[in-house]
């Protein structure tokens, strides 16, 4: 029950004196000092996000703009997705791939215009990224880091009633579109996504306003703060992939069962990192995919659990899993064979040296209830 | 006066006769959060002192639970397997694990008593 410090001194959010004010547990992740859950705890707090509304405070993400005639051309240069065919005010989410087609990041890509990207990218790579986008597009487009700006997540099927007291302009925006409204009388720039399977919203917002805008959002009715702990078994059984866990320089988007990230164009086109291997697995199929699977019992069987065949042999290994308080018992995610990857093909987790009955399943686990208008 | 011993891994053991009961501590139940599985041992298992016996585990991680006494297990607590989050409401009480029949009582004498944890709590903070 230890948790292991480094050295380095933690940076803090914006918003860390409201966190410790609210009683939350913090904890490092990814160089900050981060809300891991609150009194109510993981449990209480997952639930509520899927009854309720839930704030969540997401500011060790990095945020990033990308600015000229040239930032959608050169931008596909780096990922699979279409950015090209991205309306102006939507929302995309995406993939850095290396030479080798593996994933460097998992990122939204925003459009604000033809020649203003907005990017949002995982706080434990962003540096990485940005040195990446430097290398490869540097001196052709205008690059930024926004360091200035907190990220605030609220998300429910309560978020919309939440957002109609503070933001009317905000409830008539779709899922995945940007825009820039004002919440509590306080300029932001929000999507309508997340990373709950919820709807709601994603706020970027100056970090002087930050803690003015969580303390309105907080005051919405039916609205709690949530820690990253339930953000992180809300994504699983939402399906979604966690760069590190369930995705990274290993495996290639069409292995991470995420290929329709790719639109028909670029993947006939191609130019991107890995183009031609990830063009061959989409003609040929992958080696390995990653599936959802289910365990018939109650434990809960945790990321690099070994999966085997139902002789034994080993197939691969659990990438993220645990107890899904919505799904009431365990959920898992994890990477198998191709001829293994049929919904319902059985499979054992070998937990605590005991070989447990379990089976391929289809996600998410819990529906996604986004507002798609 | 309570006549529970405590290790320092946070497990609990009542005796009474030769029989002890194991749990574990209030402290570790709140560190632990939200405990949604549990897995206790068989009656008739002999377990080590040390030896890990069963399983907790919240919604982020899991962890074991060690025997603080050498011994044969008589019952592991069935309301627990099955409302894991008994744990949380009463982990010095309803919620013990399991049961076992002591094989070598003096090693009672290593364990802290309810004063000691309390100081050795202290230390954590």
């Amino acid at each position: 029950m230890s948790e292991s410090h480094s050295d380095t001194p933690l940076l803090t959010v914006p918003l860390d004196a409201l966190h410790r004010e609210l009683g939350a547990k913090m904890v490092p992740f990814a160089g900050y000092a981060m809300p891991v859950q609150y009194p109510a705890g993981v449990l209480a707090e997952h639930l509520h996000t899927r009854s309720g509304a839930a704030l969540f405070d997401v500011s060790h993400m990095g945020q990033a703009e990308i600015k000229g005639a040239k930032a959608v051309e050169l931008l596909e240069t780096l990922v699979p997705g279409d950015v090209r065919a991205l309306g102006i005010g939507k929302t995309r989410y995406s993939v850095f791939t290396n030479d080798q087609g593996g994933i460097l990041d998992d990122l939204m890509i925003s459009k604000l215009a033809d020649d203003h990207l907005f990017l949002v990218i995982n706080a434990a790579c962003k540096h990485a990224d940005f040195a990446h986008l430097v290398k490869h597009l540097g001196g052709k487009v205008e690059l930024s880091m926004i360091e200035n700006r907190s990220l605030l997540a609220l998300q429910g099927p309560g978020a919309a009633a939440a957002m109609a007291v503070l933001s009317p302009e905000a409830v008539s925006m779709t899922f995945m579109t940007i825009a820039e409204i004002t919440v509590a009388g306080i300029k932001c720039l929000a999507t309508r996504s997340g990373y709950t399977g919820e709807d709601g919203w994603e706020i970027s917002v100056a970090n002087a306003d930050a803690e003015a805008l969580a303390r309105a959002i907080l005051g919405a009715p039916g609205v709690k703060p949530a820690g990253l702990g339930a953000r992180d078994s809300l994504r699983l059984e939402a399906g979604l992939c966690l760069y590190g866990s369930d995705i990274d320089t290993e495996t290639t988007p069409v292995q991470a069962n995420i290929s329709w990230i790719m639109s028909k164009r670029r993947r006939a086109e191609g130019g991107f990192p890995g183009a031609a291997v990830i063009q061959k697995q989409l003609a040929e199929g992958a080696p390995t995919l990653r599936v959802g699977i289910q365990p018939d019992g109650k434990a809960p069987a945790r990321a690099h659990t070994e999966i085997t065949d139902e002789a034994g042999n080993r197939l691969g290994e659990i990438c993220s899993g645990g107890f899904g308080p919505s799904a009431g018992g365990p959920v898992a995610m994890g990477y198998v064979p191709a001829a293994f990857a049929a919904i319902g093909t059985r499979l054992k987790l070998v937990v605590r040296g005991k070989a447990m009955d379990a089976h391929v399943c289809a996600l998410p686990f819990v529906p996604h209830r986004y507002f798609k208008g | 006066m309570s006549s529970k011993r405590f290790t320092k891994d946070h497990e609990w053991i009542d005796v009474e006769g030769d029989i002890g009961t194991v749990g574990i501590s209030d402290y570790a139940q709140h560190a632990l959060g939200d405990v949604v599985f549990v897995e206790v041992p068989e009656a008739g298992r002999e377990i080590a002192k040390g030896a890990e016996a069963a399983v907790v585990e919240s919604v982020k991680a899991a962890s074991e639970v060690y025997s603080p006494v050498s011994g044969t297990v008589t019952a592991g607590n069935a309301a627990i397997v099955d409302q894991p989050g008994l744990v949380n409401e009463a982990a010095e009480g309803a919620a013990w694990f399991f049961k076992l029949k002591l094989a070598n009582p003096a090693e009672l004498n290593d364990l802290m008593d309810q004063a000691a944890y309390d100081a050795y709590l202290k230390t954590l903070e």
